[in-house]
Order: structure tokens, then C-alpha cells, then sequence
């Protein structure tokens, strides 16, 4: 098979495309957006690690970031609309 | 090299593959509606791809438990959860600050929806008393 070094790169590239619309994006919506798939992403690539360094601890870590990221999120998107 | 980690590695491969597909309508596409609407569904299911994936990756290599397969799948059903509801809250917060739409929209639900109903359109029909 593949082996997992081609899926690493693979989301490094997204991770890199992604970073042109951080630094790119007119409105700071679209920032927001860019950052929301980086961190989805992340959430992947954490899981990744854990099978690569064979250590399942690596999946709680992996929960916990997108538990926070959601409510960071949330907490930019209710900043932007001007309810907060 | 077993069937186990055949299954996981197509399902990681197609979990990259739309990854890069979602950062890319994220360069490609015009405005910041259409870049959220391609980059959220596709970012999910790459999510949902590479989660499970390695779930059953892990079953088929020698350090492998069924722990790995309930812990993926806890963390694709959160991701499955949530992932929405961030898109909506900043695509509302968008609409919110004015952002206009591209030139070459051809419809507009949500400014029907609030002609429609007079007011600012908080409070949809029966509910939502915040």
C-alpha cells in the first residue's frame, strides 16, 4: 500500500492552501473560515499521529482540540455577528 | 497486510483526497458564501474518511485494540455533530455584517425569508424565544 508519509504530506498541502486564504482573504469572515477547515483538518492529522507513533493517548488529545475549537469557533462566529 | 488494513488505508486516502479538495474550493471559489458551502461538506466527510479510517486501520496491525475503533468513532460522531453548526453560526455572521453576495448569485432565501416575514426574522414562526 501507500504508507502513511503520502497521507502526512497529502494534509500538509491542504493545511498550506488553506494558510493562503488566512493571510489572502478580504473580509475577516473569510479568515474565519480558513482558520475552522485548518482546524478540522488538524483534528485529522492528530489522529494520524496516533497511529503513526503508535500511541492510542494521542486520540484523547485529538477529542479534546475539537471540543475546544468548536467552542472557539462558535465563540468568534457570535463576536463577528456583534452579539457578544 | 490484511483486509483490515486495506479497508483503512482506501478510507484514510479518500479522507486526504477530499481535504485537499475542500482547501481548494477554498482558494478557487468567489465569495465567502460558496467558499464556506464547498470547503464545510467536503472538510466532514475527509474528517469522517480519515477517522474511521485509521479506526480500522489500527484493527488490522499488531498494536491494535478495539479501543481504537470506539475512540475514532466517539471523535467522528462529535466531529459529524459540530462541524455544521460552526459553518451555520459563521455563515449567519457573515450575512449578519453585510458581506454582499458574488455578482452572479441568482437567489437569496434568507433576504426572501426576512421581506417575507416584516421583521428582523429572529424569531421564526412558533419558537425561539431567546
Amino acid at each position: 500500500m501507500i504508507g502513511i508519509n503520502v497521507y502526512l504530506i497529502l494534509i500538509a498541502i491542504a493545511t498550506l492552501l488553506s494558510t493562503y486564504r488566512v493571510f489572502r482573504g478580504p473580509t475577516a469572515v473569510d479568515r474565519l473560515v480558513a482558520v475552522d477547515i485548518m482546524t478540522t483538518i488538524t483534528t485529522g492529522l492528530m489522529v494520524l499521529f496516533a497511529l503513526y507513533y503508535r500511541r492510542m493517548i494521542f486520540l484523547d488529545v485529538a477529542l479534546v482540540y475539537a471540543l475546544l475549537a468548536f467552542g472557539g469557533v462558535i465563540a468568534f462566529a457570535r463576536y463577528m455577528e456583534g452579539g457578544l | 497486510m490484511n483486509a483490515f488494513t486495506v479497508l483503512g488505508e482506501l478510507l484514510v486516502l479518500l479522507g486526504t483526497f477530499f481535504y485537499f479538495l475542500s482547501t481548494l474550493g477554498l482558494i478557487r471559489m468567489p465569495d465567502v458564501y460558496n467558499r464556506m458551502q464547498t470547503s464545510t461538506k467536503s472538510a466532514t466527510l475527509g474528517s469522517l474518511g480519515v477517522i474511521a479510517g485509521v479506526g480500522i486501520w489500527a484493527l488490522g496491525t499488531d498494536f491494535g485494540s478495539a479501543a481504537w475503533l470506539t475512540k475514532t468513532m466517539a471523535i467522528a460522531l462529535f466531529l459529524l455533530m459540530t462541524n455544521p453548526i460552526s459553518a451555520h453560526a459563521l455563515i449567519r455572521a457573515a450575512y449578519k455584517r453585510g458581506i454582499p453576495l458574488w455578482h452572479g448569485s441568482v437567489v437569496d432565501k434568507y433576504a426572501e425569508y426576512l421581506e417575507k416575514s416584516g421583521g428582523d426574522g429572529e424569531t421564526p414562526e412558533g419558537g425561539g424565544e431567546e
